[in-house]
This record gives structure tokens, sequence and C-alpha cells, in this order.
């Protein structure tokens, strides 16, 4: 359904900026409905303002009329408006609702998973490794480099170590806080290859604003080369997020039981 | 009650205490409304600048990332911080609240009902003390050890709560402090309004004759009331995080972070009508005043915002989408954040019918007022790509949000309140503003709001995050022609600024120097256009006004003259 509207579509936020994974179009869409039904209005009645500010400016010998706005067919100039906002907006709640069943409840079974743990300043990616399970002996750890493959279904599991942070990818139109003390669980599917920025997207302390990240898309067998240059798990490049064995494992059984 | 004129209440005692008083206890130390609503206008106009020194150093550092920048040198990334929670901060608490609620509930209320003072004078007076107290007390918080507080004006725990994490070990408190004293004082403030307005109306002034402005002031008073309780109860909390060790919003110590932000945005969420309310209160007024009209559809107008009101206190969590609230919930929440568009269109759009027929006098006042409705429209409808949910996704936290709130709190917190001055100056100071210089200041500082927010509007949609220190940090930011328009954002913003210059010279050659203004410069209908500019000690001298008729009646038809003021006894054969 998406992709037949998007061709009627303006395709706002494509011009500026790439849509990198499968529920991007959704979000792209429901912005340029929105771009259209409050266009409309805003134009509208833009428009009748600025024409009445003209049609009625002060001149000689005219005199204001007395309106009261008070009988009924003086509020029907504004309660058909209102009606009419109303159908526009149960026109962008419908879809609004879908999008977010799709982007935000409802979770795709897997292909791979993947563990983000966000500190101040700092992300950790805990990848699978050649296995394609996460939480095992060939894991890969990395700071802020968070390797996926193209049209794989990603589910990630999204932690923090200290305070309130976000972790946002805007070309995949995605942003989710991380929570201390929760684990959140969201998914992704990337369409594109590239690179391209991660921000945190929540104040979180000083060095708030170079706690980047870069996500690189590979295809299946691009993958498979990195996979093969960072095996097995390289636990020296995890000098600021050192985790044990046991809190990989202590944290899935977690995430299994909630 | 819509039937029954009230009693007239504080009238005739009075009068006897009104006389000659000394410097002090006139200026620093009345009990005076007039003088109360001057010290919380000035003091909001005070820290204004100082909000408006921060936005220009920190926009400066985003356009000339790492350069020197002209009155401050180089800025660092904790003094970065500091400087945008405190902009943010500055300019709702102690700018848009003391302006528009305080100097305009202060200065109105009495004026426009007809009486000769507040019912509570002294805790009137204590309310500004306590707000005076409390704008020190953030000032101070600037030079302490480790800076001021940079955790953003949210304040969102853990960050906010320890200072291992946020490296203010006294910012952070002192921040929450001077925001918890400021809450104080308008509730103390909200008293007065509220009961004044109920008890003290002048003879004959019926609940539906009362002016706008006033209504908005009362209902933006109740709001205030009712949600700053949850806000109140966590900033004790979070002062116990961070003071005491307590744990109440530590993850690890059982604690939520997350209820701080329901606590917070609970109250948040209304504070944006607490604002909007007098902004939309002001443009009634002067509207009508200066389209010579009835305003229209009053009785709408009233309910809807009373609406408006109610419905404000189940928007908050939509603040809150992608903060790991369970996600249901957003179903809600998006639907009453869409629904909500609705009474404020119904306000926008009955001052739109008001110019209907009307006979538009452009004076400075009207337009600003006019340029509130035009900019606050793109501000309000703005906010529907953001309660959508599934939108807010992408859009959450970036300068899309940015632009869209600052089309909201500019319109309310500058625009409306420079209407509010230009209108209202030959009434507080009997002399009237340059109306040349006026309509410099209009469009220089409108056309340069909109070159500032307009770019940012791109840069949020094109995924560009808040409260960031250096965007050339991040590759996919760091382009050419993202840059340029910061710098366009940043020029306008130096220019808008240097606008400003404008109007405060205009300010103080006008006190000096302007026109005298007589009683009613614009042939208004309200009862503070009948005493004299500016009003005595005691408002309307020893004969109390009494009114027969609603406040907007400009234009009557078979009347010579265009305005019917309120008090203007009805001849004998229309009795």
């Amino acid at each position: 359904m998406f992709e037949f509207l998007d061709k009627f579509m303006p395709g706002v936020l494509e011009s500026l900026i790439p849509r990198a994974s499968e529920f991007a179009i959704q979000i792209d869409v429901l912005f340029d409905v929105i771009t259209l039904l409050v266009g409309f209005w805003f134009v509208l009645v833009l428009g009748y303002f600025f024409y009445l500010v003209f049609r009625y400016r002060h001149r000689e010998g005219r005199k204001a009329e007395y309106v009261t706005g008070e009988t009924h067919k003086q509020k029907q100039a504004i309660e058909i408006p209102h009606f009419l906002i109303l159908a526009c907006d149960i026109a962008i709640i419908i879809p609004t609702f879908v999008v977010w069943y799709n982007v935000k409840i409802e979770v795709p079974p897997p292909d791979e998973e993947v563990r983000i743990v966000a500190q101040q300043w700092a992300w950790t990616f805990y990848h699978a490794g050649e296995d394609e399970i996460l939480g095992t002996d060939d894991d890969i750890v990395s700071i802020n480099e968070l390797h996926v493959k193209e049209n794989t279904q990603y589910t990630y599991h999204l932690e923090s170590r200290d305070v309130m942070h976000s972790f946002s990818v805007p070309v995949f139109r995605l942003k989710q806080d991380a929570v201390p003390g929760r684990v959140i669980t969201g998914h992704f599917k990337p369409i594109l290859t590239g690179e391209w920025d991660i921000q945190c997207a929540e104040m979180c302390g000083v060095a708030h604003g170079i706690m980047g990240a870069r996500i690189f898309i590979k295809s299946e067998e691009e993958h498979k080369v990195w996979l093969a240059a960072n095996t097995p798990i390289d636990r020296g490049a995890s000098l600021l997020a050192v985790t044990s064995e046991e809190e990989i494992t202590e944290s899935k059984e977690n995430r299994n039981n909630g | 009650m819509a039937e029954v004129a009230p009693a007239e209440v504080g009238h005739g005692d009075a009068h006897d205490d009104h006389h000659e008083e000394s410097f002090w206890s006139k200026y620093v130390f009345s009990t005076d409304h007039k003088i109360i609503g001057f010290q919380y206008m000035f003091t909001g106009m005070a820290m204004a600048l100082i909000g408006g020194y921060f936005a220009y150093v920190f926009r400066m550092q985003l356009a000339f990332p790492g350069s020197s920048i002209p009155f401050w040198g180089t800025l660092s990334p904790a003094a970065y911080n500091s400087l945008v929670t405190n902009h943010g901060t500055i300019m709702i608490f102690w700018v848009a609240m003391p302006v528009l609620i305080a100097a305009m509930g202060n200065f109105c209320i009495p004026l426009m009902i007809g009486c000769d003072d507040m019912v509570f004078p002294r805790i009137n007076r204590l309310s500004y003390q306590i707000f005076l107290l409390s704008a020190i007390i953030l000032i101070v918080s600037f030079f302490v050890p480790g800076g001021g507080f940079g955790g953003a004006w949210t304040s969102y725990p853990p960050l906010s709560a320890k200072a291992e994490y946020n490296s203010t070990p006294f910012g952070a408190p002192l921040w929450l402090i001077a925001v918890t004293l400021e809450i104080v004082a308008f509730l103390l403030g909200g008293i007065n309004f509220i009961t004044t307005t109920m008890n003290a109306r002048a003879k004959g002034m019926k609940i539906y004759d009362i002016p706008m402005l006033v209504w908005m002031i009362v209902i933006a008073s109740i709001l205030f009331m009712c949600s700053v309780g949850p806000l109140v109860a966590g900033a004790v909390m979070l002062l116990f995080d961070q003071t005491l060790g307590t744990s109440f919003f530590d993850a690890a110590a059982g604690g939520d972070p997350v209820l701080w932000q329901h606590l917070f945005w609970f109250f948040g969420h209304p504070e944006v009508y607490v604002v909007l309310l007098p902004a939309m209160g002001i443009v009634a007024e002067v509207v009508c005043v200066f389209a010579r009209k009835k305003l229209f559809a009053y009785k709408l107008i009233l309910f809807s915002s009373i609406g408006l009101g109610i419905l404000s206190f189940f928007v908050w969590a939509h603040h809150q989408f992608i903060s790991g609230v369970d996600p249901r919930a957003t179903y809600l929440f998006t639907t009453t954040t869409l629904l909500i568009s609705i009474p404020v269109a119904i306000m926008l759009f009955a001052f739109i019918a008001t110019l209907y027929g009307g006979s538009i006098r452009f004076s400075t006042a009207m337009l600003f007022a006019l340029a509130f409705i035009a900019e606050f429209l793109l501000g309000g409808v703005t906010g529907i790509w953001l309660g959508s949910s599934g939108v807010d996704i992408y859009l959450h936290d970036t300068y899309f949000v940015l632009a869209h709130f600052h089309y909201t709190f500019v319109p309310i917190a500058i625009i409306a309140v420079f209407a509010a001055v230009y209108h209202w100056f030959p009434k507080m100071f009997g002399r009237m503003m340059n109306e040349t210089w006026g309509k410099i200041h209009f469009w220089g500082t409108v056309i340069s709001f909109n070159g500032i927010f307009i770019p940012l509007f791109i840069l949020g949609s094109a995924g560009q995050h808040r409260r960031i220190y250096n965007f050339q940090n991040f590759p996919d930011l760091a382009g050419q022609n993202m840059q340029d328009m910061r710098v366009f954002a940043t020029m306008c913003l130096v220019l808008m600024l240097a606008f400003q210059v404008i109007f405060i010279v205009n300010f103080i050659v006008s006190l000096k120097r302007g026109e005298k203004a007589g009683r009613n410069p614009w042939n208004a209908t309200t009862l503070e256009w009948i005493t004299e500019s500016p009003p005595p000690h005691g408002n309307f001298g020893l004969t109390m006004p009494e009114v027969y008729r609603g406040p907007y009646e400009y234009s009557v038809e078979g009347r010579e003259k265009d305005y019917w003021p309120q008090n203007e006894k009805p001849e004998p054969e229309k009795i």
C-alpha cells in the first residue's frame, strides 16, 4: 500500500536523506500525507487571512460592520471548517496507527540479532559472529561501528549503562531512547548498502555532541569478509565496555523471560 | 453566577491609604498591582536579554564551529550545553511566564475589571520577591564551580540526578531550586488573578462582560495550578536524589528514570497553553480595537479555551513517544494530540473572522497581533507532524521539533508581548511610542525571525539532531549546503537581536519625549482606557466604574461614534 501511495507523493524526506531501511518508506509516506493535508489548510487559511487584511483595511468613509458571531449562520463559518479539520485529523490518525504498529510494536522474526549498549559517550555494538547467533563465543564487539547486512531482518536489544541516550539512525528513520535498567527491543531491515551516521539524540552530558557512530551496511559477501577479519571475538577492541560472558548470557536470559 | 453582579470588594475603604510614598515604598516594596506588573515586565525583559545573548553565543558556535566568538571567546562543549539548557529555561520560566502572565495579569486585570488593586496585594508583592530571588539563584548558578547546569531544560535523570554524570555538582541543584521557587512565585500570583477576577469586578460586569485577556489569564492560572503539583513533587524528589542520595530516579536502586519524564511533561505540556492563552487574549484585545470590530463568537472562544485547557492534560506523553513508555500508549496520545488542533483552530478562526467586515488600522500593535496569527498558525500546524507518532519516530529531537516550538513560543513570548507593549504603553506610561520606529522594529523582527527558523525545519527534516555542539563531527551533517543554512540562520538571529536595539531605544525615548497619550488614544471600549494615563494609585479615582455592556462594542449600528465604552450609561430611551 505504501509503495503505491508513494508514487503520488512529493517525497519530501527522500529528497533530503536516503531511505535505507524497509520501514522508512512508511514514515516518508505518512510525512507526505500530512504535508498535503496540513499544507492545504495552511495555504487556504493564510491566504484567506491575507485577503481579509487587505480587503478590510481602513479607508475613509467606510465604517466597520457589527457582527457578533453569535447567530447560527455566523457560527457555521467556524463550525463547518471545524468538522473538516476533524475529518483531516482522523485521516492522519489512521495511517499513523498503521505505521506505528509496523515500526514500533510488531517485531518480525529476526534473521539476526544485535546488542547495542550506550554509555557516556560511546556506543558498543555486539554482532553475531559466523554462527549468526548473538551471545556466543564468536560474537564481535566494536566501538562506534555497527556492521549489518543488506536485506536481513534484524532485531536489536538496546541498553544503557548510565544515563538516557537515544539510538538514532536517520537513514533508517529509526529512533529509540536507551533507558538505564531496561533492555528495549526493536527491529530494522537495511535495504541499501553504504555508510551513514548514527547519532545520540538525547542529551547525555558534556560530550553528547560527539556521541556519534557509523553504520556500515554491506552485502552478504562483504559482510563475511568483515566477519573473517574480526573473528575470533576481539576483546581488545572493547576497552570502554568490558562485558563478561556471564553478563551477556544473563541479559539474554532476562530478555527471554521478559 | 452569570446573572449576579459581584459585590464591590475593596472599594471605598482603600482610597484613604493611596497617598504619596517614598521611592522605596513606591517602586521597590510596592503593593500596587501596576508597579508589581512593571517589576515583572522589566525583570522579564532583562532576562530576555540574557536568554537572547545565550542564543547568540551558541548559534555562532554552530555557524562557525570552534572559532572565537565576539563578546564570549571560544566555547567549550560543557559551556555550550549549559547555554542551551539555560536559554530554554530562561525563555520559558523567566521571560514568557513573568511577562505574559504576571506582568499582563498584574497590570491589566484590576484595570480591565474596574477595581482598585488585587485582592491580596501583599501576597502579590511576595510573589514578585520570590520570583526575583529565583532569578538571582539561577544567575548565580552560572558562576559556581563546575558551571551552570547543562542537562537540557527538561533535566532528565539520571543525567540530572548525579554529579558524576552531569559534572555540575552545584549548578544542577541550584537550577532545580531556582525553577521550583519560580513556580512558587507563580502559584501566589495565580491565587490573586483568579480571586480578583471572581470577586472584585466592577458593578454590573457579568461573567460574559469580562474582557478576553482577563479570562485567558484566569484560565491559564487554573491550568498552571492544576498541572504544577506533579512537577514540584518531582523536583523535590530530584533534589533529594542530587543532594541526599535517595534513588527515586535511579534504576539500579529500584527507581525509575522515566517517572521524571511523566511528572515533568504532565506539567510541561499544559505549560505551553499557560503561556499561549494570555497571548491569545492579548491578540483578541488588539485585533478588536484596531479592526473596530466586536470579537467574533466570544463564548465560542471562551469555551474552546476551557476545552483546550482540559484536553491539554491528556497529551503529555507525546513528548515521550520513543522514550521507552509502553508503545501502545501512543495510540491514545496521538489521538488527543491531534484533537487538540480543533480548539486552537477554532480560536484562530474566530480571530480571523473578527477581521471580516472590519476597518483595519495597521498600528504597530496591530501588525504584531496579525503577525502572531500568521506565525502561530505555522507553529500550530507543524505540531501535526510531530503529534503523529509514526512521523515522530523520525522527527523526535531533531531541529524540526526545535523550529516547531520556536514557531509557537516566539509568537507567544515575543510577538504577542510586543503587541501588548505597543498597545498598552500609552496606558502604562502616559505617552505614545513612536510608530515609525515601531514599524521598522516590527518588520525587522518578523522577517529575521522567519529567516532563522525556516532553514531549521529543512535541517531537521534532513536528520539533524538537537543539542549537538559541533555538526562537523557527523559526516552526514557536515556538508557545505547544510553549513550554509546554519550560517544563514545565525545571521538572521544576529539581525533579529540588532533590531531589538531599536525597540529599547524607542521605549526609553518615548518614556521621556513621547507624545502625551490622553486617556483613550485608541478609542477602545474596555475599562482601563477610561482612567488617566498612567492610572493613579487606586486606578479610577473616587468613583469606581460601573459596567453596562460587553467589552467589544465597536461600530454598533445607529451610533455616531464607532466605539461604545463598557462604562457609558445607556441613553434613557434604550433602557
